[in-house]
C-alpha cells in the first residue's frame, strides 16, 4: 500500500470565523480523521499554525506571511495509506474543508525509498 | 475466619511476600530456594496447627519460621560459605545483613521490584503471566493451568523457561533507574493488563477464577502506585481502565455462562464502589499533559459507566475513538467507534462507513452490522448473525449469536 499527503489549502485564510465554526469545523475534522483511521489507512498528520509564520523569498528576504501576496495557504496535512491516488482522493472528499469555497486538497503521492 | 479457610488465604496473601523478600536475600537466581523455604513453611504450618492450635498471629508465625528456615538452609548449604566469604571481604557485620528483614517496607519494595524482573522483556509474555501468578499472586500450578485452560506441564514449562532466563540474563532484585523505570513502564503495565484480561475475557464461566485474576492485576498495579516512582500516568490510567471493566464483571456474563452485551446488562449489578475508584484514578491521571491509550481506554470506559443514553455521551465516547484509532488502530476500536457513530450520526451513515472497514472475516463486524440493521431489516440482520456465528470462535459467543439469530 502506498502513502499520499493530503494538503490543505485554503484561500483568503484571514482567520475570521466564529468559535462555534471553529469548534464544529474541528468535530467534523476529527469525525473524518477518525473515519480514515478506523479502517487502519491513517499515518499521520497535523494543522500548520499562522502564528509567526514567515515567507522567505529567493532574495532571502523574509517577511511575515504568508499573508498578502500570497492568497493560498496551507493549512494543515492528512497523510493516508490508500492503493492509488484515486482511493487517497475519495478520502479527500470527506474533509470539512472543501465546504469552504476556493478551498481545495491537493493528493501527492510520498515519495519512498 | 474458618480454619479451612485460613491457609488458602493466607497463601494468597503470604506467600509472595515471603518469596520476594527471600528472593532479594539469596539473589534471584536462587528462586527455587526461596520458593521451597515458603513451601515447606506453609507445609510446618498445616502440621503443626491443627495440634497446637491456630496462632493469634498467623502470618507472624509463618515470618518466623520461615526466617528460621532461611538461617537452617544457610548453615547446611554452601551459600553459608559464600555469604562469609564476601560478607568478610565486604565488611565485618556480615552476621546483621543475614537478618531476613520483612518489614512492610522490605515486602512491599521487594514485591516491585520482583515486578519488574518478572516483566524483564527477555522473558516471553506468556511465561511472564504465568511466573507472576506463581510468584507475585500465590497461584498454585493447577490454578494457573486451569486459568489458561492448558495443564500443569505446560505451566511448569513456562515456568522453568522464565527463572532460566531469569538466570541467564542475571536479572536482578533492585528497581531498575529511573530512566529505564520508565522505559520498562510499559512492559510491566502491559503484562498486568493482560493478566486482567485473562481474567476478564476468559473463555470460563466460573466466575469466580476470573473475578481472582482480575483482582490480583489490580493488586499489583497498586503496589506500582504505592511508590512514587512508578505512581505515573500510565499506571493510574490503567488502573481507572480495570476499575471501570471490572466494575461490570457481573454484569457481563449471564445465567448460562454467555456474554451479556453492555446495552444489554442489567446496570444494577454494575458495581458502584469500583467505578468512583475508576473516577479517582482517572481524575489523577488526567493531572499529567499527556495523552495515551491506557487513559483514552479509560475515558471510554468512563462515559459507558453513564447508564442514561445522551448525545453528549455518545458525542464524547466518538470523539475518544476518533483519537484512539489515531494513536493505536484495532479492529475492535474502529468497530466500537462505528457504533458510536450510528449513536450520534444515525444508523445510515454508520452502516456506509462500517463497509469500508474492510473486517468483513471479523464476526464482531457481522454482529455490530446485525445490530445497526435492527429494526429496518430482518433479512439483513438475520444473514449477518448467520456469518457471525460461522466466524466466532468461542462457545460463549456461540450462545450470544444463537440467542439473538432465536429472535430475529
Amino acid at each position: 500500500m502506498k502513502e499520499f499527503i493530503l494538503i490543505f489549502r485554503h484561500e483568503n485564510a484571514t482567520g475570521k470565523v466564529s468559535p462555534e465554526q471553529m469548534q464544529a469545523w474541528m468535530k467534523q475534522q476529527m469525525d473524518w480523521v477518525g473515519g480514515i483511521a478506523a479502517q487502519n489507512k491513517f499515518v499521520g498528520g497535523t494543522g500548520l499554525l499562522f502564528d509567526g509564520a514567515k515567507v522567505v523569498d529567493h532574495q532571502k528576504m523574509v517577511t511575515n506571511g504568508p499573508f498578502g501576496d500570497i492568497k493560498e495557504t496551507i493549512g494543515g496535512y492528512v497523510i493516508v495509506k490508500a492503493e492509488n491516488a484515486e482511493e487517497a482522493a475519495e478520502f479527500a472528499k470527506g474533509t470539512p474543508i472543501l465546504q469552504g469555497e476556493g478551498n481545495t486538497v491537493e493528493v501527492r503521492e510520498i515519495a519512498k525509498h | 475466619m474458618q480454619s479451612q479457610d485460613l491457609i488458602p488465604h493466607l497463601f494468597r496473601t503470604e506467600y509472595s511476600k515471603l518469596v520476594a523478600v527471600l528472593s532479594k536475600f539469596f539473589g534471584l537466581d536462587h528462586i527455587e530456594v526461596a520458593e521451597d523455604i515458603v513451601s515447606e513453611t506453609f507445609l510446618a504450618a498445616m502440621e503443626t496447627w491443627p495440634y497446637q492450635g491456630i496462632p493469634d498471629l498467623p502470618n507472624a508465625w509463618l515470618y518466623r519460621v520461615a526466617k528460621n528456615k532461611t538461617l537452617n538452609h544457610l548453615k547446611k548449604h554452601q551459600l553459608f560459605n559464600k555469604k562469609i566469604s564476601d560478607g568478610f571481604k565486604k565488611s565485618n557485620s556480615w552476621i546483621e545483613e543475614l537478618e531476613v528483614d520483612l518489614s512492610e517496607q522490605n515486602i512491599r519494595d521487594s514485591q516491585l521490584q520482583m515486578l519488574f524482573a518478572i516483566c524483564h522483556p527477555s522473558i516471553s509474555t506468556e511465561s511472564q503471566i504465568s511466573l507472576a501468578l506463581r510468584v507475585l499472586c500465590g497461584f498454585g500450578i493447577d490454578e494457573i493451568a486451569d486459568a489458561f485452560l492448558t495443564n500443569n506441564e505446560t505451566v511448569n514449562k513456562r515456568l522453568f523457561r522464565a527463572k532460566e532466563k531469569l538466570r541467564t540474563e542475571k536479572i536482578q532484585l533492585i528497581l531498575p533507574s529511573d530512566e529505564e523505570i520508565n522505559n520498562r513502564m510499559e512492559a510491566v503495565l502491559k503484562t498486568i493488563y493482560l493478566l486482567f484480561n485473562e481474567g476478564y475475557y476468559s473463555e470460563r464461566s466460573e466466575t469466580l477464577i476470573r473475578k481472582e485474576l482480575c483482582l490480583e492485576a489490580m493488586r499489583l498495579n497498586f503496589l506500582l502506585l504505592e511508590n512514587p516512582l512508578t505512581n505515573q500516568h500510565l499506571t493510574n490510567a490503567l488502573m481507572a481502565l480495570m476499575c471501570f471493566q471490572a466494575s461490570r464483571l457481573e454484569a457481563r456474563v449471564g445465567g448460562s455462562g454467555e456474554i451479556v452485551l453492555y446495552q444489554d446488562q442489567d446496570a444494577s449489578l454494575w458495581n458502584n464502589e469500583l467505578i468512583s475508584r475508576g473516577n479517582y484514578y482517572l481524575t489523577k491521571a488526567a493531572a499529567w499533559p499527556v495523552i495515551s491509550v491506557y487513559f483514552l481506554e479509560a475515558s471510554i470506559a468512563y462515559w459507558h459507566t453513564i447508564q442514561e443514553d445522551s448525545g453528549e455521551k455518545w458525542e464524547n465516547i466518538l470523539h475518544l475513538y476518533n483519537q484512539l484509532l489515531t494513536i493505536a488502530y484495532s479492529p475492535i476500536a474502529a468497530l466500537n467507534r462505528t457504533y458510536a457513530l450510528a449513536k450520534v450520526r444515525g444508523k445510515e451513515t454508520s452502516i456506509q462507513e462500517a463497509e469500508k472497514l474492510g473486517l468483513s472475516n471479523n464476526h464482531f463486524f457481522h454482529m455490530l452490522l446485525a445490530e445497526l440493521y435492527r429494526d429496518q431489516n430482518p433479512a439483513k440482520v438475520k444473514s449477518h448473525l448467520q456469518k457471525a456465528l460461522e466466524l466466532c470462535k468461542t462457545d460463549s459467543e456461540k450462545k450470544l449469536i444463537e440467542k439473538k439469530l432465536s429472535q430475529v
